[in-house]
């Protein structure tokens, strides 16, 4: 059992299924990432386990205890951090006032974990009394992934944290990535950008209307011919 | 050099003191309207009369003190009375969230059902206020009249003519003066504001950092009604209290909201002031104005008056139309409380 | 098949509705024989503009989702008309500042022709907005010079009684019309410049229009007497004097075995709840066909939907501009209607409260999207207006029966109990808005 397993996730909004016995799972230290084609339920599936989507059919556990049925804020209080794709900052507010609001529902050692969201995003600590509104992309970015990390999760989801961001962002990101799973959080990430994500991951899902078609580590995903023919364009 | 000084001197006792001072009191109602409409998202009918509640339990406080011989002399008793309207309209605002809002809120309902439904909380409240106290026009203010009377400005100065500064329009330029860097403080340095602001600007991000809506909601209606009610008494002691005029009081607070980008405290208190001197600016008949300044020949014939008074409550409107034709965003791009 | 299940289902609605109107009249007949037959037609004749008030804005909201507000400058506008139709013409003051006023007038269509040919020769938006401005501040001044003088002569002719430029002498049932054309063609304008905005923002704007109109209609005096009202307005229908010298009038009344200057009270109202009826009916029947027309469903469907309307390439703002404008006309007729009913035009009594919002009670609480919920909704919320007052008075007395008669507290509630009447509609308003939220006649759907 792992530290989250998500296990024959059946679900959708409302009427159809969009995800149908799909099975994630992540363990902390390692980051698990899910690609595949558009429309495959990737996002879905994140949701799911988050809780924003209620699961018709199956479980998630994190940690060995049953949160099938809990919203998403409590899942929060359990030890998810989520980024959401899009609009996941509040614009009109400061660098530093979007991370107070991240660590909203604790109440002491906030500016310790504050300290330690400098030390891993520097820019942020220099941009951190302008409205995040006013900063690049990949700054957002960062600011989204800092927000979550204030609730010190022992899980981070990200919801395809490099759509839209440059190359060199991507990768700048992707290193910070690396280096939040070092400190031994377990890393849940949907990515659009296949090749590059499967590089840095421990675990790879590759997800095709809505069910697992390919589970491996991201190395043996890459270097699966299959995969490589249908998802990663040769 | 005399009559450059009368003619500023006429300027700022005729359009700069009392649109000033009206002004303050338009953007207190303003701020009141941004913060629902930037927590809720939608535009409360209901908060002129909300105002005219605050303000007739002040009335009846200040009666009541006055019965008593309490007071506090030069001031207008009405300023100790003003804490038992804070709470009347703020309660009033908590019940109706209560009994009316809370139901479509939490079932999700357009932002337009809302509007509706404050129409009934509108009409409900109108009655309420006059089955109590009637629809008479009543002195809210006592105490000292004038901060500078005409004639001593006059003398001090030696111009021809006078500047006066009413007790009124002091105290609430004062007062809003107070409230505005109160509601600022609590917005940028509570964690209860922050959560309100981070709650207009992004709701579902925070509630994903476990704001609690219903908290933040609880404290935009409270904040509302306490900004209603100190509007309303400073418009009082400033005027008069007459319950018709503070729902009529509704269109230029709309119009302050709107031009200054609805949801935004800054944006609703300059738009407050520049509807405010432009009624008062655009009514003012500029003939006395205009013959300290031109040679004798030149003197014009007319009142040299842009609009007549009866129009006041038109520009309010006009300014608003050319907003919302020119930049529906208001001056400070609005529908979030930052 | 399964008859038994659906014809309950399908006969409620049907029977509910006449039953609905069976309980209307009921009421009002109540009315007649409790308090008196006068009292109950005066309250039926108002019924039945209300109504065609509710229609107007049941297509506006009830099929389009417009948010106006600012039905009480469209029922003002054609209140005018019939001052401007009805009144014999002031001679002297046409001749005294006719002139200017033409001048003024024609300087303000030049502007307005001038900003037209701007913004369709230049490109440059912060040139067309500098221009635009500079054409509107220039245009008004110019303007004024003509305007001012001419309407100090006109105001200053026989000020007592007319000081305006009166009407064109014609039958007053004509404004009916012009009314529903003056509301149509203010519509136009005013959709021209609010229709695309947010529905919220559309509803301040419609407010502040209405509002604006109604300071107008009260500070020109040389249009409509301003707040010096017009009294004494021609009448399609005899006047109750007539009648009581009319032989034939006397021996119908004799026959009756009624009172002559109560019977004449009564026919007079009688005349024109005939007039009132037909025009509701005909404005039923093409509101009925309109909606159930293709063009009506599109409408519907491009309120429940713009976005996916738009992207079906349904031109939005023209079909919002289409139901707006004939939504205030219909407004405009009621206007009319009302001032003709009245028998003169009073500008200081169009309060937002009783010509806006109260129409909005009426067709909310009746049914939006339903022609007969609109109906309905201003029948009843216009009987429960006029009733809640005494009924107000009555219910205070009772619960102070028991003080003295100078006890200050029944004093002031009995004072007080008029205002009854706006608790019971905000109560009324949003006890419906909860457990009824489609009113009491729903939308039919999936027609």
């Amino acid at each position: 059992m792992s530290f989250l397993t998500g296990e024959g996730m059946t679900g959708g909004y409302g009427g159809a299924d969009i995800i149908r016995d799909c099975t994630i799972e992540a363990e902390q230290g390692e980051v698990a990432v899910i690609v595949g084609p558009n429309g495959a339920g990737k996002s879905t599936a994140m949701k799911a386990v988050f809780g924003m989507i209620m699961l018709r059919e199956g479980t998630v556990r994190l940690d060995g205890e049953d949160i099938t049925r809990l919203s998403p804020q409590e899942r929060v209080r359990k030890g998810m951090g989520f980024v959401p794709q899009e609009r996941n900052v509040f614009t009109t507010m400061t660098v530093q006032e979007n991370l107070e609001m991240g660590a909203y529902i604790r109440d002491v050692g906030v500016a310790d974990t504050m300290a330690r969201v400098f030390d891993l995003f520097p820019i942020l600590k220099e941009r951190r009394l302008q409205p995040a509104g006013e900063l690049s992309g990949g700054q957002r970015q960062q600011v989204a992934i800092g927000r979550a990390l204030m609730t010190e999760p022992r899980l981070l989801m990200l919801d395809e944290p490099t759509a839209g961001v440059s190359p060199v962002v991507m990768d700048d990101l992707f290193d910070r990535i690396l280096e939040i799973r070092a400190t031994g959080i377990a890393i849940l990430m949907v990515e659009q950008n296949a090749a590059q994500a499967l590089t840095i991951a421990d675990r790879g899902y590759v997800l095709v209307t809505g069910q697992n078609r390919h589970t491996d580590t991201g190395e043996a995903l890459l270097a699966d011919p299959e995969v490589r023919r249908s998802f990663l364009g040769g | 050099m005399t009559d450059v000084a009368n003619a500023i001197v006429l300027l700022l006792n005729f359009v700069i003191v009392p649109g000033v001072a009206y002004g303050s009191q338009l953007a207190l109602g303003a701020l009141g309207v941004t913060l629902i409409f930037g927590i809720l998202r939608f535009a409360n009918f209901a908060h002129g009369d909300v105002m005219a509640f605050g303000t007739m339990v002040v009335l009846l406080t200040t009666w009541w003190f006055q019965g008593m011989g309490v007071g506090i002399a030069p001031l207008p008793t009405a300023l100790i009375a003003l804490p038992f309207g804070i709470v009347g309209a703020a309660a009033f605002n908590l019940a109706a969230d209560r009994v009316v809002f809370r139901f479509y809120r939490r079932r999700k309902s357009p932002p337009v059902i809302l509007l509706i439904a404050s129409v009934g909380v509108m009409f409900a409240l109108q009655g309420i206020v006059r089955f109590i106290i009637g629809p008479d026009d009543r002195r809210l203010a006592d105490g000292a009249r004038f901060i500078i009377k005409a004639s001593e400005f006059k003398a001090a100065t030696g111009l021809k003519e006078g500047l006066a500064i009413k007790l009124s329009q002091g105290l609430t330029l004062g007062v809003a003066a107070i409230a505005v860097a109160a509601l600022f403080w609590f917005l940028h340095r509570t964690r209860a504001g922050k959560a309100m602001r981070a709650y207009s600007d992004n709701e579902d991000l925070a509630l994903l950092s476990g704001v609690s809506p219903d908290r933040v909601v609880f404290y935009a209606w409270l904040i509302a009604g306490t900004l209603a009610a100190v509007a309303g008494t400073m418009y009082g002691i400033d005027k008069s209290y007459k319950p018709f005029t503070y729902f009529q009081l509704l269109l230029p607070i709309f119009a302050s909201a709107i031009l200054g980008g609805i949801g935004h405290p800054i944006g609703a208190v300059a738009g407050g002031f520049i509807v405010a001197l432009s009624e008062t600016a655009v009514t003012y008949a500029y003939k006395k104005f205009l013959r300290y300044l031109v040679p004798e020949s030149w003197e014009p014939s007319g009142l040299m008056q842009l609009l007549s008074t009866d129009y006041k409550l038109a520009i309010s409107f006009v300014i608003l139309v050319v907003v919302l034709l020119v930049r529906p965003t208001g001056i400070f791009r609005g529908r979030v409380l930052s | 098949m399964k008859a038994g299940l659906h014809t309950p289902r399908l006969h409620a609605p049907r029977l509910r509705t006449p039953l609905l109107f069976v309980g209307m009249a009921v009421l009002l007949i109540a009315v007649g024989v409790g308090q008196s037959w006068v009292v109950s037609l005066s309250i039926l004749n108002l019924c039945l503009i209300s109504a065609i008030m509710a229609l107007g804005l049941n297509m506006q909201w009830g099929y389009a989702g417009l948010l106006n507000v600012g039905v009480m400058g469209f029922a003002a506008l054609g209140g005018l008309a019939g001052v401007l139709i009805s009144q014999s013409p002031v001679t002297e003051a046409w001749s005294a500042g006719g002139a200017g006023l033409g001048i003024a007038l024609a300087v303000v269509v030049a502007a307005a022709l001038l900003i037209v040919l701007l913004r369709r020769l230049v490109r440059r938006k912060a040139l067309r907005t500098a221009g635009t401005a500079i054409i509107v501040v220039a245009g008004f001044f110019v303007a004024r010079i003509f305007f001012d003088p001419a309407v100090d002569e006109i105001e200053r002719i026989d000020s007592s009684t007319t000081g305006y430029l009166g009407g064109a002498g014609l039958p007053i049932i004509l404004s009916w019309a012009v009314g529903g054309l003056l509301a149509a063609g203010a519509a136009w304008l005013i959709g021209k410049v609010a229709l695309g905005l947010r529905s919220d923002y559309f509803a301040i704007a419609t407010l502040g229009i209405a509002e604006i109109v109604i300071t107008v209609i009260k500070n020109e005096d040389w249009l409509g007497r301003g707040v010096k009202n017009v009294t004494g307005l021609d009448r399609p229908v005899p006047y109750e004097i007539e009648l009581q010298q009319s032989p034939w009038f006397l021996d119908l009344v004799h026959w009756l075995g009624a009172d002559p200057i109560t019977g004449s009270s009564i026919f007079v109202k009688l005349c024109y709840a005939v007039l009132f009826v037909l025009v509701l009916i005909a404005i039923v029947w093409l509101a009925e066909r309109a909606l159930n027309s293709p063009w009506g469903r599109m409408m519907r469907a491009i309120r429940d939907n713009e976005d996916a309307a738009a992207a079906m390439g349904k031109d939005v703002t023209r079909r919002h501009m289409q139901i707006f404008v004939l939504g205030a006309a219909v407004m405009g007729i009621a206007g009319a209607m009302l001032t003709t009913l009245d028998g003169q035009f009073t500008p200081g009594s169009y309060q937002p409260l009783r010509f806006t919002f109260l129409v909005w009670v009426m067709v909310i609480v009746g049914g939006s999207g339903n022609n007969w919920g609109a109906v309905f909704g201003g029948f009843l919320v216009w009987f429960v207006w006029v009733e809640a007052e005494p009924a107000g008075f009555w219910l205070m007395d009772a619960i102070t029966a028991g003080l003295p008669e100078d006890n200050p507290l029944r004093a002031h509630l009995l004072d007080s109990a008029a205002y009854m009447r706006l608790i019971v509609m905000g109560l009324i308003l949003l006890v419906v808005m909860r457990f009824s939220p489609r009113g009491i006649i729903p939308e039919r759907r999936g027609r």
